[in-house]
């Protein structure tokens, strides 16, 4: 065994497959390989397989609501970390793409499947309309309106009352079949996912987050910062209103409570818990914090100091995020090798 | 070898509260030369950048631009004119690899329009174009330098990364804000040529600087400034000769020190 230690040593496995993976894919092995695409099979085949865990509908249920709130993390985390805007607008996306796919069912009696992707584009279109206003500027203003229009559309909506006032938009279809239900939401997840990980990778990404580390820059660069701006705001708005548009059509209920600041609170608590820039962070931190308050319903009032309780924790401890931690100890993983 | 008038400043003045920081300025810039302006701290020379630049907009006055008005525009209008600049205090994207940072102006319209500095028609795949102008303009490719982070980067490299994402645009003007401060001399002497090297492809520069020697050697006419005021303008023995230039900015040893060296 003596003679074998002394021709050994410990390598850290990510070594040769990070310089390698850096500008071109050149992995020479299977195990390399799984390295990389293990986390990631993990991820997709848990999301996925999590439905069939659950005991009953309840927490079936509890997993739909999982997945809309991480679309909205996702949209906080895209925004804040890759195009510098600080977003308080979970609730206003949501409450719009949720009014807007509700409109669109009832008044016009279109399937779930079509109002969906219409109130995606067209409430995406919306927010980014309503919005524009406060990107040319720099600093809180962005949040500061993002907060502002939730409590303004509800009270317009409460006070005229129109769109259902306070009883809310009854009758809305559910979409065609449980199955397709409980999967679509964990499919969008993933696929926001991925697809926002993608875009900021991509030279549109790096123009975002150009915009957000050094916008006079981008401006000698004969680029116009406002519409990269709009660009990413809309992205993030489209991701926002789809998971509204599902919520609506999950409760088959749209009302006020759509516009409730859980929905913008909740992402920004979750992004803090998993990792802020990770993208997938976010996701993690919705799976955790959305059941953890669930099971704190026992408590009662007292849900909420264990809430916080939990989310001081995690600033205190880790404020780094769970993800940003774990990826670390990931690339640390070490492995024996013969010289 | 110079032209016709490329950048036409008629009247230009700005204000800052009170505060006149141009007062009635006007110059022009003719194609090919280099224009370099002096002038003490606070007298205005950057202003001057930016309002060329649209990133203060001028109180009052005309800048004309290949015969079209550009004052009051916004800068990403004016640099997709080809109108560039660096910056005074360098803004790379400090956490991205030094190459990567001419991916944004190479993603800009005007870049995708020209095909970058080189670039005929089509642009090729960014990343690689990128370190093709950053090996032009003195990043060795066979090192590392282009692919470092550029927060690890020496000031040297940091300057030439402002003239490269001007270059990226396919300029027609540069306007430099003091590209050789801060640098060793032997930084400033490989800086040097490659200033000229640019004039002969028939970019027009405006070179704001202290560092008259270096300035003088490249500069085709000399603009002083003072307070916000044009003092005096011509050839650099004609800008040193006057003895407004003297009393206003040098002190008289470091004038004659200059002139023998000249």
């Amino acid at each position: 065994m003596n003679a074998e230690t002394g021709q050994r040593r410990r390598e850290r496995i990510d070594r040769g497959i990070k310089v390698r993976t850096a500008g071109l894919y050149a992995l020479m092995s299977w195990r390399e390989l799984s390295y990389l695409i293990l986390p990631r099979l993990v991820l997709i085949a848990g999301l996925l397989g999590l439905p069939m865990m659950m005991p009953g509908m309840y927490w079936k249920r509890v997993i739909s609501i999982v997945c809309i709130y991480a679309l909205l993390a996702l949209v906080f985390d895209f925004l804040a970390h890759f195009v510098g805007l600080v977003s308080l607008g979970g609730a206003f996306f949501v409450g719009t793409g949720g009014y807007i796919s509700a409109l669109l069912n009832v008044k016009l009696g279109l399937p779930p499947l079509a109002c969906v992707p219409a109130a995606t584009l067209l409430g995406g279109a919306l927010c980014t309309l309503l919005l524009l206003p406060c990107l040319p500027l720099r600093g809180v203003y962005f949040a500061i309106v993002t907060l502002m229009y939730p409590l303004l559309l509800a009270r317009v909506i409460e006070a005229l009352n129109i769109l259902g006032g306070t009883d809310g938009i009854m009758g809305i279809d559910s979409l065609p079949s449980a199955w397709m239900e409980q999967y679509l939401v964990i499919v969008l997840v993933l696929a926001a996912l991925f697809g926002l990980r993608r875009l900021v990778n991509t030279d549109l990404g790096l123009v975002l987050r150009a915009v957000k580390d050094n916008d006079q820059a981008v401006r000698a660069s004969a680029m116009n910062v406002t519409y990269y701006k709009a660009l990413g705001v809309f992205i993030g708005a489209c991701i926002g209103c789809l998971s509204g548009a599902c919520l609506v059509h999950i409760y088959m209920w749209a009302g006020i409570s759509t516009f409730a600041l859980d929905f913008s609170v909740l992402p920004i608590a979750a992004t803090v818990i998993g990792g802020s820039g990770t993208l997938v962070g976010p996701v993690l931190g919705c799976l955790i914090l959305v059941p953890v308050s669930e099971l704190l319903r026992d408590f009662g009032t007292l849900r909420i100091v264990f809430y916080s309780l939990i989310l001081l924790g995690f600033t205190v401890f880790r404020s780094e995020g769970l993800m940003v931690f774990g990826q670390r100890k990931y690339h640390q993983f070490e492995r024996w090798k013969s010289i | 070898m110079t032209g016709q008038p490329i950048l036409q400043v008629e009247e230009v003045t700005k204000t800052f509260g009170g505060i006149i920081a141009l007062n009635r300025v006007s110059f022009e810039v003719r194609e090919g030369e280099i224009l370099g302006i002096i002038g003490p701290n606070g007298s205005g020379k950057t202003t001057v950048v930016n309002c060329i630049t649209g990133f203060v907009k001028a109180s009052s006055g005309r800048i004309r631009f290949r015969g079209r008005e550009i004052t009051g525009k916004a800068p990403h209008k004016i640099a997709a004119l080809g109108v560039t600049r660096t910056f005074q205090i360098m803004r790379p994207y400090y956490s991205l690899p030094a190459y990567k940072n001419l991916v944004i102006p190479l993603f800009s319209p005007r870049a995708r329009r020209t095909g970058g500095w080189r670039g005929g028609g089509r642009l090729g795949d960014r990343n690689t174009l990128g370190i093709d102008i950053l090996e032009e303009i003195g990043f060795e490719r066979d090192s590392y330098v282009p692919y470092k982070v550029t927060a690890t980067l020496p000031t040297g490299y940091l300057k030439r990364l402002e003239l490269a994402r001007c270059l990226a645009l396919k300029p027609e003007l540069i306007i430099c804000d003091e590209v050789f401060s801060g640098l060793s001399m032997s930084e400033i002497a490989s800086m040097v040529p490659l200033i000229e090297r640019l004039q002969m492809e028939g970019i027009t520069l405006i070179m704001i600087e202290h560092r008259l020697r270096e300035l003088f050697q490249v500069a085709s006419r000399v603009m002083v400034l003072n307070f916000g005021e044009k003092l005096v303008e011509g050839s650099a023995a004609e800008v040193m000769a006057d003895p407004r230039v003297r009393e206003a900015y040098f002190g008289s040893e470091e004038v004659e020190e200059v002139m023998v060296h000249a």
